[in-house]
């Protein structure tokens, strides 16, 4: 054997990927479904607080800030280890699909909420003069005028920051959600084989490569022109 | 009898901070009147035009805009600005809409029309100022004269019951003044209310019917173009008018 064909053995081994290819591929439909229930919850609690923000309440402001500064400065591992291991303290037991889903949602709602409310704080005060000079109501002009702008400039940073945020759901692997670099690694200390530790990072491209090209697709499309 | 003027404020005060702006401004406004506010920056003249139509709260004093009381609490105001366009210096249309998006948005969500109402009514407001053929265009396809144009039609597609002008041509490259003066005059000559704050002193002269002199938060002398222009009856006048006049 030559040292090509060791190299091929241990990490793209045929017979070891054939037989926890089962176990990857439903390793992606995990990982697909926590994706998409943190991004959908995440922008759109990061959405909510954003618009709250913007009402200009002291005190909600306070605790709006309080808790986005919270997630957007822990790791996201510990929030999804208290959770998991912490709230059954208090009589919740989420399982670790759940952990992982609503702490990474959290932390997407933390930086979201920072990303939309920069948008809507960039808007030209004229703008918001104009339309409530014309008699629309704060949140009419909110709704109509200020933020289908803030939300085009918003497309970049908040594409970046969900790609980065769903890619954490391999943290999920810790409380034992078999996604897929969980399916991986255990597959892995089965077989003592990493090769379905490639296969996993096969998927990521596969599932994350679209996923940034569109991003980049959705960027230019949405590019300011004045 | 004389009618109820459009406009009545009286004693208005405005202080931002330690700053006082307005220092108790009187100013009627009839039907059909235009009135041209000038002075040098600083004097307080966006100030009380802002105050109108309560862009700006003032810090005391009452205004009336057609019999409403602008500074009652229970006034609604958004209501109370329906009636009161405002054309701004830097035009402040929305970039993500077309022409006709603009001024159809408050038709729409203010007025109650429908949509095919508040399209007609807003493709007659652009007729109005020269652009039905650019409802299409998004205000960055647009000159600057022509988006001030539909900053305008944007506001008498509500009609108003007095139009206030802040610096309308300020933002315009100079060969693009002259439409929106134009427009300007077409309005007057349709009776419309007009207050205006400009430096265009050509237009105040042959459009005005009264001119308003403001400096340091006070009106200090008031009356008709002619007056105003040629023989001011105040110092600050004066020296203000033959500094303009000078350029």
């Amino acid at each position: 054997m030559t040292t090509w064909d060791r190299f091929l053995d241990t990490f793209f081994n045929g017979k070891v990927m054939l037989k926890y290819l089962p176990d990857i591929l439903w390793g992606v439909v995990v990982t697909i479904e926590l994706a998409i229930l943190i991004v959908l919850s995440g922008l759109a609690a990061g959405l909510a607080l954003a618009l709250l923000r913007s009402l200009a309440i002291r005190p909600l402001n306070w605790l709006i800030i309080f808790i986005v500064d919270l997630f957007r400065s822990l790791p996201p591992l510990v929030i999804i280890v208290l959770m998991y291991f912490g709230l059954p303290y208090a009589e919740v037991s989420p399982s670790g699909f759940v952990s992982t889903w609503l702490s990474l949602a959290f932390v997407l709602m933390a930086f979201s909420e920072e990303i939309f409310w920069a948008g809507i704080t960039s808007i030209h005060k004229g703008q918001w003069e104009a339309a409530r000079s014309t008699g629309l109501s704060f949140g009419e002009t909110l709704m109509n005028v200020v933020l289908p702008q803030a939300l085009r400039l918003t497309i970049p940073p908040l594409t970046n920051r969900t790609i980065a945020i769903t890619k954490g759901t391999a943290l999920g692997t810790v409380v034992a959600v078999s996604e897929i670099l969980g399916a991986a690694s255990s597959a892995m200390s089965n077989s003592y084989n990493p090769s379905p530790l490639m296969m996993g990072a096969a998927a990521y491209l596969v599932l994350f490569l679209p996923v940034v090209v569109l991003a980049r697709r959705l960027e230019r499309r949405f590019a300011w022109k004045r | 009898m004389t009618p109820q003027p459009i406009v009545d404020a009286r004693a208005v005060h405005k202080h931002f901070g330690t700053l006082h702006v307005l220092k108790g401004v009187d100013l009627k406004v009839a039907e059909r009147e235009l009135v041209f506010v000038i002075g040098p920056s600083g004097s307080g003249k966006s100030t009380l035009l802002r105050c109108l139509n309560r862009l700006e709260e003032p810090s005391s004093g009452s205004i009336l805009v057609d019999g409403i009381d602008m500074l009652d609490p229970k006034t609604d105001i958004n209501h109370a600005r329906r009636r009161i366009g405002m054309v701004f210096q830097s035009f402040n249309l929305y970039p993500h809409m077309t022409a006709l998006g603009n001024v159809t948005l408050a038709l729409r969500k203010v007025a109650g029309k429908s949509r095919a109402e508040a399209d007609r009514l807003g493709q007659a407001a652009l007729e109005r100022v020269g652009l039905a053929d650019r409802a299409g265009h998004t205000p960055g396809q647009l000159s600057g004269g022509q988006q001030q144009r539909v900053a305008i039609a944007r506001s008498i597609a509500l009609e108003p019951r007095v139009m206030l002008f802040d610096e309308p041509t300020s933002a315009l490259d100079p060969e693009l003044v002259g439409s929106v003066l134009e427009v300007m005059r077409s309005l007057r000559e349709s009776g419309m209310t007009m207050v205006v704050v400009s430096h265009e002193m050509g237009f105040a002269r042959n459009a005005a019917d009264r001119v308003v002199f403001m400096d340091d938060g006070l009106i200090v002398e008031q009356g008709p173009p002619a007056a105003i222009f040629e023989k001011p009856t105040q110092e600050r006048t004066r020296a203000f008018i033959g500094q303009i006049q000078r350029h």
